[in-house]
């Protein structure tokens, strides 16, 4: 395996979103914007690099019986930084995200990619799939929140695409919209990965 | 149809296929359907002739397009899904947002599950709450009867009998100072309020439920312990406070519980299988509809009340199993 594989598999292959369904918590609750979706995204894209890398640094001197333990202090510090960092300089998009900024910590994807990849490999690779991964998350969810936003609200990026008053499909920036976005989603994922044999 | 059908025992011979009960459930659709358009005019004729293309041709198109499977628009139950879906809607619905119903009536609620017999939630019913909660406006203007006939758009609107109770009980106003202003039950027996296209009239429904019965492609334990809970309840919370709660004859006529009872409730696929199972369905339904009619903030629980009973389907049939032929009795 090249190292380049480990940087694009999150990007499609193994997309953290649609693939491994993982993250799923932040993944239906913020997309209602695509700009949620991409600051959402960046935001676990900069834990996931630096958690990712601590942990393969330290991946000799955590014990193994207490590494969740360990690898929670290493997420949390992270998350901190973002939590902080964001109130600081983005207050309208850390406003609109609210909880779940804090909530990086039990990300599912953070801490899956630690247990599976960055306590087994190397400093270097663990740095690459973490951008990989993280990546395809904010991807995924900037598409999810794109998809959401012209269905629900007519607009991109806080752009409108119809007049202000225009009747948009209300249900897709509720929460079940959420969910049929996803499913729906996941299932081209699919149809695309077996039509190509991936 | 091919020659000869394999298929497993018991073979016993049966003139009834999936496609005589489906237009079966057509024809005892009819006498509401004229009502309404006898009621809602030109409205009514348009909506429902589209919801009914629409829902065929979609299905057409997800079976032979995206499925590559062999079209079964010809079984008729896309009609019954249109149908269904008109009269679940008010009759100046903009005809765009009626193809976004039947869009996901069609295709989120039955052909994402495979087809007919697959899904768990009633289609039509789906499709009504997606318009409910996406186009709120639109789905609460109810074209008065009769003024409106000839009219496609600018209908002359008012609430629902359901509308105007929960409207004024918000308003401090009690049940017996509400009551001048609500339709008197005859009218509402035969139809000549607001509301829905298929729900308005009792008696056009009453007399497609007892077709059906006739026919065999319902049985009475779900309509029955349907109507049968909401009155009991109703009577209940009216005996108790007659100034706060509407007598139940009121909860029997109003909205959409008669359509709900007897079309949607009873749709083979997504109501349990045997008797006992059908009961607690139906005084799940009840129950329901009341608690939303009544505490809710929706007027109308009908639709909410069957959707979250459909879920509740595959533990009702595990729970209510029949008994094998030759299996003791414990304790017995």
């Amino acid at each position: 395996m090249s190292n380049m594989t480990h940087l694009t598999k999150g990007l499609f292959k193994e997309n953290p979103t649609f693939v491994l369904v993982l993250g799923t918590c932040p993944t239906l609750a913020v997309t209602t914007a695509a700009m949620n979706g991409i600051g959402m995204g960046l935001a676990t894209t900069f834990v996931l690099v630096f958690s990712n890398m601590f942990i393969a640094l330290l991946k000799n001197v955590i014990p193994d019986k207490v590494r969740i333990a360990a690898f929670i202090v290493v997420i949390a510090t992270f998350v901190t930084i973002v939590d902080l960092v964001m109130k600081a300089y983005t207050p309208g998009l850390y406003k609109t995200l609210g909880i779940f900024i804090p909530l990086i910590v039990v990300n599912c994807i953070i801490l899956g990619r630690a247990e599976a990849f960055a306590q087994k490999n190397s400093v270097f690779n663990s740095i690459l799939d973490g951008v990989g991964m993280g990546l395809g998350f904010t991807l995924a969810l900037t598409l999810m929140g794109s998809i959401r936003e012209i269905l629900g609200n007519g607009s991109i990026f806080d752009i409108r695409l119809i007049s202000q008053d225009a009747k948009t499909i209300l249900m897709f920036i509720l929460p079940p919209g959420a969910f049929l976005t996803y499913g729906y989603l996941i299932a081209i994922m699919n149809r695309i990965k077996e039509r190509n044999n991936i | 149809m091919d020659l000869l059908t394999v298929s497993g025992s018991p073979h016993v011979y049966d003139r009834t296929s999936v496609s005589k009960i489906m237009w079966g459930v057509v024809i005892a659709l009819i006498p509401a359907m004229l009502v309404s358009f006898w009621y809602f005019g030109l409205g009514a004729v348009v909506i429902t002739l589209a919801a009914v293309i629409f829902c065929v041709l979609l299905e057409y198109l997800i079976q032979t397009q995206i499925l590559k499977e062999q079209t079964t628009i010809s079984d008729g139950s896309a009609v019954i899904t249109g149908i269904l879906l008109a009269f679940n809607v008010p009759s100046n619905l903009p005809i765009w947002q009626l193809f976004i119903g039947c869009l996901v009536a069609i295709g989120v609620a039955k052909m994402s599950y495979g087809g007919l017999g697959k899904n768990p939630f009633n289609p039509a019913l789906i499709g009504r709450v997606f318009l409910l909660i996406s186009f709120p406006v639109d789905m609460t203007l109810w074209p008065l009867p009769i003024a409106n006939r000839l009219v496609l758009t600018d209908a002359i609107t008012g609430p629902t009998s359901l509308g105007v109770l929960k409207e004024g009980l918000l308003n401090q106003e009690t049940v017996p100072e509400l009551m001048s202003k609500l339709p008197d039950y005859t009218q509402m027996f035969l139809g000549n309020i607001g509301g829905s296209l298929g729900e308005v009239s009792a008696l056009a429904l009453i007399i497609g439920g007892f077709f059906m019965l006739y026919k065999k492609i319902i049985t009475w334990p779900i309509p029955v312990s349907y109507l049968l809970s909401v009155f009991a309840f109703a009577g209940i919370l009216h005996l108790i406070n007659p100034d706060l709660y509407i007598d139940p004859l009121f909860h029997l006529l109003a909205g959409g519980l008669m359509l709900g009872a007897i079309f949607m409730a009873t749709d083979m696929t997504t109501s349990p299988m045997t008797i006992n199972g059908m009961l607690v369905f139906g005084f799940g339904c009840g129950i329901l509809t009341v608690l939303i009619r009544v505490f809710g903030a929706y007027p109308e629980g009908v639709s909410f009340a069957i959707l979250i009973m459909n879920a509740t389907v595959p533990l009702i049939n595990r729970g209510f199993k029949p008994k094998r032929f030759g299996e003791v009795v414990k304790n017995g």
